[in-house]
């Protein structure tokens, strides 16, 4: 027997640099972009200039006879074999769910969409040969704004359905028994405030962009894709084109990035489908940067009226909120369901007596919307936290004073929300004091007082965002309700290898989270091996055949709890064969650190890596024990879990040139126990980079003929690390109580508290000048004309008086 | 995207790339640093019939000091540039300017003569060779000539030069005693500047004695402010007198509205920038 060195138990919570990023930073790794397959083709895809009209006419037969070229088609030449996409989650019994093909076949409904496709030996020739594709267009009449598509005259995005609604969904605190009418609550109120806001469009912007390769060999089709949900896709594949699920394998590769972004089924993934079948042999699509900004689905993009009722005091009574959700043209895997996620988190960290939340999904001849990093909880998020600071101002009170007569407190928890969701804890006190000390709130309050009173040309502003998030998706039962068309489950395999190294399946799908170094992290805990000794595989069916994927925050908050179960289980497995091994009854037996004790004689001890030669070999089992330690768990949680926290911005506003820069930014956040406060930290810093990328930078822009305007990097305005601050950030852990390791989630909360920390400082800064709100993104010219037009308005009010 | 195909030449000699232009046509470009060219290409907004790669022509990055001036070759890389003694002292405003264009990346592998040649109006080096009265030399069939600043910038994306011609080098008179500043404004830090302003203040005694200034992207040109130059003009060097001539800024010109800024909002901006541009050349 040899004694190894075991891990102490102590992986979890240590700042372990990340096993993947060698590969994926030199990019020596597999990317679907790389992959070349013997005979395969390169497809090109022709999309539409018109943003609606009907197709009259294609000739693909003069791309035929180019160089290179093997093939051409429309939507007609493949319509009986490209399938339909589907829409996982219509919301309400009576959701407006329009056919979906993947390449058009009589109409095009937003600029961008595929009307036909070449392939060739090579991508250039794929790509010169579509501009010799003949196509008619008739136009026809266009819709972009979300109120005019819901007028009576409205021209429609799909004629057949009669309507551009798709549907109207709604919750009432009243009906549901969680709280009092809102009519109510507004009829009594010392105060009533009324705001609208607009989400922007945005892009989610991942690295990589989208790539599918299918290989038809025999009659099993493989498809790479650099997507965030693989088993998803398979699941899809097989439903929506009639290829038997068993046929299909799908692989996601490592993947550059998702935010969301990936959280789809592509009209492109099955354009490349229906290609290699119709070919029979390999073929590779790789959108184009243009491509990408242009036909991936975009996120948010609301009108949000909400009105908050409140006590003199400060104390809220009710809270109402009416939604416009734009869908864009088609309804994608979950598009309906972005906004209503959303609906369960108006009502934040606060104690709200009454609710009333509508949501309208509207057609419009723009890319389709869906999950965005935070998928409806950043707009919700957004909403509350800029109404609590106009309250605040409203009543002249610190707005951190007005959240905390209003916060659930410590000592309350688990406690059950006028929306309907329990939180299960956190400690809003305690995140906020924190983050106030690292701000030093008084001090730049001083000096904002100093600024105004000299009249400083830079303005200071000071913003809050007290948020909470919803995330470990998620309770299938919950998601049932919801109408969702799948589970929120999560898997996971342990496979114990002869020496005693350890191969982890699981059913997420990482696209540059750090599950590879997570996950082993919780192994070498959990099972006393080293670190090093753990392989963490994902995303591929058929090594990983089980699993939902990764977005909403779930990998570690669901699929490490599915993993610690796995563990439990091959430990439990293992213990009998140590006692056996050791000669004595198992529950003489201890397991700590990797090792089987005999209790009281320390010395005699086998460890995991003994009993998987043991039952490697199977030479000397106990009898009627199965010779494997391997073990499969899934977890379904009981609850969502619920990270918290408290993030504070100083801007500085230039008023003469409308110019803001964050002066200072202090994030802190309360995800639980941390396994690796590296990978947490990162998802913080990126996460505020992307929100605050809403407050200031972002905009997707249609003209009024759904043109995308924000084509190119150059109009699309991402911030890059020059723009940003250096980020303060802290933590508080309340442990999640229905986890084992305690976990929350965290890729997420950066996004969702950032931005209206952000906006809230810059509207703090000019409330003086009467500014009362800044549309996103806040622009050097919106904060400028806010001023001009506040000034403007002073100048009018004082000649009436 | 991929752009259309094209047939490539890189010539050695300057006389060889004036002769491969001229084979070439009209369709002929001509590729320096290729940071503006190469994306035009991939988005197929230009698909020239031949590129002429000037980056085996030897002598153009060099950069030399022939008395007066400060001479420039044209495919002098940002990063060269602005890592070059001669004029981190004798053109400090160059120096500064290019720091602030784009990114480490495009710094370097983009040029000074691609800038000014692509003639941009939005980059940031029309304008500071415009301060500077920087005269371009250029090779054609018939020789080599010198063009001004005022002369050189024609029209969006369109200088003096002809299809035949390419740019060689740029001279760039020496400034003593002049304090320069370039007043950038963008979106993001790598980005375009919605306006920039290029300044060259001159003091003698409390007094200015000369002022140059130029805008970035208030035109299709970068455009000289000669409203505020003329209120400069032997004028006292005080913050007054600063205020009220960057105020005449925007006169007389056409700065368009896109999707970044509106044309008004660009022409406070040049006010505001004029102002600081002054303030930080005038050393006030």
């Amino acid at each position: 027997m040899t004694v190894t060195e075991h891990g102490s138990g102590t992986e979890v919570g240590r700042d372990r640099r990340r096993k993947e990023d060698a590969r994926l930073i030199t990019g020596r790794t597999m990317w679907t972009e790389n992959i070349t397959l013997p005979g395969m083709l390169h497809l090109a895809i022709l999309r539409s200039p018109m943003a609606h009209a009907r197709i009259s006419h294609v000739d693909v037969s003069p791309a035929r006879h180019l160089p290179g070229v093997i093939d051409a088609f429309c939507g007609r030449d493949i319509a009986d074999i490209q399938g339909a996409l589907a829409c996982a989650w219509p919301v309400t019994e009576d959701t407006v769910v329009p056919d979906y093909p993947p390449l058009a076949v009589d109409e095009v409904r937003h600029t961008g969409e595929p009307v036909a496709v070449v392939a060739a030996r090579d991508r250039a020739s794929a790509q010169d040969a579509l501009e010799a594709i003949e196509i008619d267009y008739e136009p026809l009449p266009v819709v972009m704004d979300m109120e005019a598509a819901l007028t009576a005259d409205s021209p429609l995005v799909h004629s057949a359905q009669g309507t551009n609604k798709s549907y109207t969904w709604i919750f009432d605190s009243a009906e549901a028994g969680t709280g009092g009418a809102v009519a109510d609550a507004e009829a009594e109120a010392e105060v009533v405030l009324s705001r609208r806001y607009r989400q922007q469009r945005l892009v989610p912007a991942f690295m990589e962009p989208r790539s599918v390769v299918v290989d038809p060999t025999g009659d099993q089709i493989t498809m790479w894709s650099a997507t965030q949900i693989p088993h998803i896709l398979r699941l899809m594949l097989a439903m929506c084109t009639g290829t038997p699920e068993h046929k299909i394998r799908v692989i996601a590769p490592d993947v550059g990035g998702g935010f969301g972004g990936k959280l789809q089924i592509t009209p492109e993934e099955f354009i490349t489908f229906a290609a290699a079948r119709r070919l029979n042999r390999p073929v590779k699509y790789v959108e184009s940067r243009s491509e990408s900004m242009l036909s991936a689905h975009h996120g948010r993009d609301q009108i949000q009226d909400i009105t908050l009722s409140a006590r003199g005091d400060g104390t809220i009574t009710g809270l109402s909120v009416k939604l416009l959700a734009n869908m864009g043209a088609y309804l994608g895997i979950v598009t309906p369901g972005v906004p209503i996620l959303g609906a369960f988190m108006f009502n934040a960290i606060y104690k709200v007596p009454a609710y009333r939340f509508e949501c309208t999904g509207v057609f419009t001849n723009t890319t389709k919307t869906d999950a965005y990093r935070g998928a409806g909880r950043p707009e919700a998020t957004y909403a509350i936290e800029r109404l609590m600071d106009e309250l605040a101002a409203e009543l002249d009170l610190d707005p951190i004073e007005l959240r905390r007569r209003n916060w659930i407190n410590h000592d309350e928890f688990p406690y059950t929300t006028v929306a309907g969701l329990t939180y299960d804890s956190g400690n809003y006190e305690a995140a906020t004091d924190h983050a106030m000390q690292l701000f030093d709130y008084d001090a730049l309050r001083r000096e904002q007082a100093e600024r105004r009173a000299s009249g400083d040309p830079i303005q200071l502003g000071i913003g809050v965002s007290t948020y909470t998030e919803m995330c470990g998706l998620a309770p299938s039962r919950i998601l049932g309700q919801l109408r969702y068309g799948a589970g929120g489950w999560e898997s996971a395999s342990v496979r114990m290898l002869p020496t005693g190294k350890v191969e982890v399946v699981t059913g997420t799908s990482p696209h540059g989270q750090g599950h590879e170094t997570a996950w082993s992290q919780i192994v070498a805990d959990q099972l006393g091996v080293p670190f090093e000794d753990v392989e963490v595989l994902h995303g591929d069916t058929r090594t990983s055949h089980k699993g939902l994927d990764t977005y909403g925050s779930r990998s570690l908050a669901v699929g490490g709890t599915a993993l610690v179960n796995a563990c439990q289980k091959v430990v439990d497995k293992a213990k009998p064969i140590a006692a056996h091994l050791l000669e004595c009854d198992p529950s003489d037996l201890e397991f700590t650190d990797g090792q089987f004790r005999v209790k009281g004689s320390p010395s005699s001890a086998k460890t995991l890596a003994d009993c998987a030669l043991a039952v490697f070999t199977s030479h000397e089992m106990p009898d009627g024990v199965e010779p494997t330690l391997d073990a499969d768990a899934t977890y379904d949680p009981d609850n969502f879990s619920f990270p918290h926290g408290t993030h504070l911005c100083a801007t500085e506003v230039d008023t003469e040139t409308g110019r803001v820069t964050i002066r200072s930014y202090v994030a802190v956040d309360d995800v639980g126990r941390v396994v690796n406060p590296l990978i947490v930290e990162g998802q913080v810093h990126g996460g505020i980079a992307q929100g605050v990328a809403q407050a200031l930078y972002e905009e997707a822009v249609y003209d009024a003929d759904g043109n995308l305007m924000t084509g190119t990097f150059v109009d699309y305005t991402v911030p890059s690390p020059a723009d940003l601050p250096d980020f303060v950030t802290g933590r508080t852990e309340t442990p999640a109580p229905g986890h084992p390791l305690g976990a929350k989630g965290v890729g997420e909360a950066g996004t969702i508290a950032s931005t209206p920390a952000v906006v809230n400082a810059v509207v703090d800064a000019l409330r003086p000048a009467g500014v009362t709100d800044v549309a996103m993104p806040c622009t050097p010219e919106r904060v400028w004309q806010a001023i001009q037009a506040a000034q403007q308005k002073s100048a009018t009010e004082g000649g009436d008086r | 995207m991929i752009p259309a195909a094209f047939e490539y030449t890189r010539p050695s000699s300057v006389d060889g790339a004036v002769q491969a232009l001229a084979e070439g046509g009209e369709d002929a470009k001509i590729l320096a640093g290729g940071q503006s060219l190469i994306p035009m290409l991939r988005l197929r907004f230009a698909a020239p019939s031949v590129l002429v790669d000037l980056g085996g022509v030897g002598g153009m990055r060099d950069i030399h000091d022939d008395g007066e001036h400060i001479v420039v070759g044209a495919m002098a890389t940002h990063h060269d540039v602005m890592s070059n003694q001669l004029i981190r002292e004798h053109a400090p405003l160059i120096a500064q300017a290019t720091a602030t264009v784009a990114d480490r990346q495009v710094r370097h592998l983009g040029t000074f003569g691609g800038s000014l040649a692509h003639a941009d109006p939005a980059g940031d080096l029309p304008g500071v060779a415009s301060a500077l009265d920087a005269t371009f030399e250029v090779a054609g069939p018939s020789g080599r000539r010198m063009v001004s600043a005022s002369e050189f910038f024609v029209d969006y994306l369109t200088t003096a030069m002809e299809p035949d011609e390419l740019l060689v080098a740029v001279h760039i008179p020496k400034l003593t005693g002049w304090g320069t500043h370039y007043e950038k404004f963008n979106r993001v830090a790598q980005a375009w500047a919605l306006v920039g302003v290029a300044a060259a203040v001159r003091r003698s005694n409390g007094t200015i004695t000369e002022a140059r200034v130029a805008l970035t992207n208030m035109g299709t040109t970068p455009v000289r402010a000669h409203g505020v130059e003329e209120a400069l003009a032997d004028a006292p060097a005080d913050e007054g007198t600063l205020r009220d001539a960057a105020a005449r800024a925007a006169e007389g010109t056409s700065p368009t509205s896109d999707l970044s800024a509106s044309a008004d909002y660009r022409a406070h901006l040049a006010t505001v920038l004029t102002r600081r541009a002054l303030h930080a050349a005038g050393g006030l």
